[in-house]
């Protein structure tokens, strides 16, 4: 049975797989990654993703175009970050609950817009067709390379894309000016507001961006990885990314390496569930992402701890 | 004198604030040009408000700024900063994790011809500029978490020199320094007065205001009662005219009678995050009766001491002992149920809970308490009964004992850390910089009660970075220099040129002097 799994998992498409399922994860970590920075906790990026995903599919279904499709997904997930920060900066909501409400209405409201707008129940298998999807791309050159040309090549548009917002990230954030005030705001608010920088102005800014991020995310499930929404299609990837946002210490190209991490245990169950004699042990198979996700936590934070133990007992400041 | 002769004037200031409190009663304060001003006052005497007021944080409820006759509102720092006022706050406005140079430009940040990024050449390259107009010397590239204090303070004062400041606001500068710094300190401010710049200089530090500021505001509850030329007016006259009387600033205290060992510390040695020796070999003890202090350069090994003391640090090697037993990696409550209290240094944090009123904090150690409790509910009159017996004991500036500690200002508060503190029954006082920054009645009753508690048979130890502090409250005073003891001293006899060779590192004495203070 091992043989057959670790057949199975030195394949290219294996690596293929890690990388399609990684993307999403990722353009939501990244989203945890650029709201955090500017200080501001972003949990609602679970519903964020579900009502995003619906829109964008729904946008892109009543325009038969795609390209709709992802930015009308993007533009919600703008607007439900704009509505979090109003909550939160202007009526002094915690962010906490406000990510809260967005989660629950992720849950529940989306089942009901679906309902409303097209009369389906639950998902939209009825309404898919090739247009409305991301179309993947074959990158000239590369998809020529044997092996590596397997892995790289032939990956949905917006696969790319959250690859390179990681780096276009790192940039922003560490070579711009806008950047460098996002972070002055995330780390000592006070000091960033003494030298007329707007504090709330880069909150709002970083938690829309955290919006557009989750959008895409959102748009990338259900217009390209389950083609098609679905009720219960995002699966704890908000709250995944949050724990690779974490782990990565808060930087984008850390973010990304735990998103890899967590997109491989969710391939790594998609092999095992695979295998001959294991369909009875489904739900535990079902739970290895999840355990991956907090064996993670648990490594990061020991080594954090382990870094501090001796030295400071620190004051919990606010 | 001529109304143009001063660059800044506030005229009749008042601030009240929407809950009745008045922080600034018909103020007037003007600044001459190129003049360094001192404004002193004790703590809620109204100095902070006024300045916040100058720099724009506060809006006057009444009166008038004006800056070059020109009548200004400020409405925020921005525009303060704009019109050339600069201040650098008592808790650092700094982002630890940028370099000095993008703290420096942070908001004004230079960019490549594109527009899009920052020059980050230009912005070490402007840092270094004014660096060296100035002279005050900082590393532009070094993380600001990285810096010690002092450079950290440089870095404020040029981050206003860069925004166009002509008038400097330092909110008491030198709480945070050490001894070497604050001199560092004073040669470049007068330097910034050289080049024509003007300084208005918070303070409490009586010597500090006599050896640096040309004239001196007092303020009073509110009020200014009286401006002067510095050198013109004595120490005690301007303690007077802050508290209103005279001030004693020598203590008379009865003899010692030390008892028992109470506090053991054998050998103890401590290695910094960062690999620095903080603790190296320190042993000493404490007796029944007896104050110990320990005087020192902050920086010397004082804080990791008194954190492991509270258990807020593990020691590498060697042990303390509390009445034979080891407090090493006890928690705090076990701390203290072996009779230990300890009033902390940043008392903001670790002193009190500050959205919590007055009679929560002085019973947080107590609550449990049996007397304080009947069955599953708190016996709210007891309760009452004690926080009002503190706060009388201890003359609490309250409105009563609901009210919200934060609200308080400095002095009251640290009275009520040290009504807990001390009205637990201790065998052991740690006091870590008891009266730092608060005003001058609040200290004299935190050194008084000091002295009673210890003659009533109290072990109680003393670290302080105000030297007239410990030479004046110690029995027995123990001078640490680079984590080491340097000096151990039991005769009384001592001034502070002594203690600043010892301090400084110049003197040590031998081993077998310093083994005395173990008293074995």
């Amino acid at each position: 049975m091992f043989d057959q799994l670790i057949k199975s998992i030195f394949q290219a498409e294996f690596l293929f797989v890690i990388i399609r399922i990684t993307a999403p994860i990722l353009f939501a970590a990244l989203a945890a990654v650029i709201s955090e920075k500017a200080g501001v906790a972003n949990i609602g990026l679970e519903g964020m993703m579900m009502i995003t995903a619906l829109f964008g599919f729904l946008f892109a279904y009543w325009t038969q175009s795609w390209v709709v499709g992802v930015l009308g997904a993007i533009l919600v997930g703008i607007i439900l970050g704009l509505m979090m920060g109003f909550f939160s900066f202007k009526l002094k909501t915690d962010i906490i609950l406000s990510g809260i409400a967005v989660n629950m209405l992720g849950a529940g409201g989306t089942i009901f817009l679906l309902n409303m707008f097209t009369g389906l129940r639950g998902n939209t298998g009825a309404l898919v067709s090739p247009n409305i999807l991301i179309p993947t791309i074959d990158i000239p050159l590369i998809n020529k390379i044997p092996i590596l040309g397997d892995i790289l090549s032939g990956h949905a548009i917006l696969t790319y894309l959250a690859f390179i917002f990681v780096f276009l990230m790192r940039t922003f954030l560490y070579r711009t000016p806008l950047g460098l005030k996002m972070r002055a705001v995330g780390e000592n608010p006070n000091a960033a507001s003494s030298v007329g920088v707007s504090v709330i102005k880069m909150k709002y800014i970083a938690i829309a961006a955290s919006g557009a991020l989750a959008g895409m995310g959102g748009a990338f499930m259900s217009m390209y990885y389950s083609q098609g929404w679905n009720q219960g299609m995002v699966a704890g990837r908000g709250f995944i990314a949050l724990a690779a946002q974490a782990m990565g210490r808060g930087e984008p190209v850390g973010a990304m390496f735990s998103s890899l991490l967590f997109g491989l245990a969710q391939a790594m169950k998609t092999k095992v569930s695979g295998l001959r004699g294991m369909a009875s042990y489904n739900y535990l198979i079902e739970m290895i992402p999840y355990v991956v996700t907090i064996i993670g936590l648990v490594f990061y934070a020991l080594s954090v701890k382990l870094k501090t133990r001796k030295h400071q007992l620190q004051p919990i400041k606010e | 004198m001529d109304a143009h002769e001063y660059v800044v004037r506030m005229e009749n200031i008042s601030k009240i604030y929407p809950n009745g409190i008045a922080a600034n009663r018909e103020v007037n304060f003007s600044v001459r040009e190129g003049e360094i001003h001192a404004l002193i006052g004790e703590n809620g005497a109204g100095k902070s408000t006024l300045m916040k007021i100058l720099f724009g944080m506060e809006q006057p409820t009444a009166g008038k700024i004006y800056l070059n006759d020109q009548r200004i509102t400020l409405s925020s720092p921005l525009q303060a900063i704009s019109l050339g006022i600069g201040m650098v706050h008592q808790h650092f406005m700094l982002v630890p994790s940028l370099t000095v140079a993008e703290n420096i430009v942070l908001g004004m940040a230079p960019t490549t011809k594109s527009g899009l990024f920052i020059d980050y050449k230009e912005a070490v390259r402007l840092t270094r500029e004014y660096s060296e107009m100035y002279n005050l010397f900082v590393e532009p590239d070094a993380r600001v978490a990285d810096i010690a204090v002092g450079m950290k303070q440089k870095v404020e004062i040029l981050k206003a020199l860069v925004r166009g400041a002509r008038v400097l606001i330092l909110d008491e500068p030198t709480a945070v320094l050490t001894t070497q710094e604050t001199a560092e300190l004073f040669q470049e401010l007068k330097n910034l007065k050289d080049q024509g710049f003007t300084i208005i200089f918070i303070s409490h530090k009586l010597k500090e205001i006599k050896e640096l500021t040309d004239r001196i505001t007092i303020m009073r509850a509110g009020r200014s009662v009286g401006v002067y030329e510095t050198a013109s007016i004595t120490e005690q006259e301007i303690s007077r005219l802050m508290v209103g009387r005279d001030v004693v600033l020598k203590m008379d205290k009865p003899e010692a009678v030390p008892g028992e060992r109470v506090l053991c510390v054998e050998d103890l040695h401590y290695v910094n995050e960062w690999g620095k020796k903080m603790l190296d070999g320190v042993s000493f003890s404490v007796r029944q009766g007896e104050i110990v202090g320990i005087a020192g350069v902050e920086g010397n090994g004082q804080r990791e001491l008194v954190d492991i003391l509270f258990g807020l640090k593990l020691p590498d090697s060697g042990d303390a002992m509390v009445d034979g037993q080891s407090l090493v990696g006890l928690p705090q409550a076990r701390i203290r149920t072996l009779g230990v209290s300890y009033v902390p240094e940043d008392r903001m944090t670790f002193g009190i809970a500050q959205t919590a009123n007055i009679e929560e904090n002085v019973i947080s150690d107590r609550y449990r308490h049996k007397r304080f409790n009947r069955g599953p509910l708190f016996n709210m009159k007891s309760l009452h009964d004690e926080s009002d017996r503190l706060i009388m004991d201890y003359a609490v500036l309250c409105k009563s004992r609901s009210q919200e500690v934060g609200m308080l200002s400095g002095g009251n508060i640290q009275k009520v850390v040290v009504a807990r503190e001390f009205s637990s029954d201790p065998i052991l006082i740690i006091a870590d910089q008891p009266t730092r920054g608060i005003d001058v009645g609040a200290t004299e009753l935190i050194r008084n009660k000091l002295v009673e508690l210890s003659r009533a048979g109290m072990a109680v130890l003393l670290v302080s970075a105000d030297l007239n502090e410990v030479m004046e409250l110690s029995d027995n005073l123990i001078v640490m220099y680079n984590g080491q003891i340097a000096g151990y001293f039991d005769d009384g006899q001592w001034d502070d040129l002594m203690m600043g060779e010892y301090m400084l590192g110049l003197k040590r004495q031998s081993d077998d002097e310093i083994r005395r203070a173990c008293h074995a």
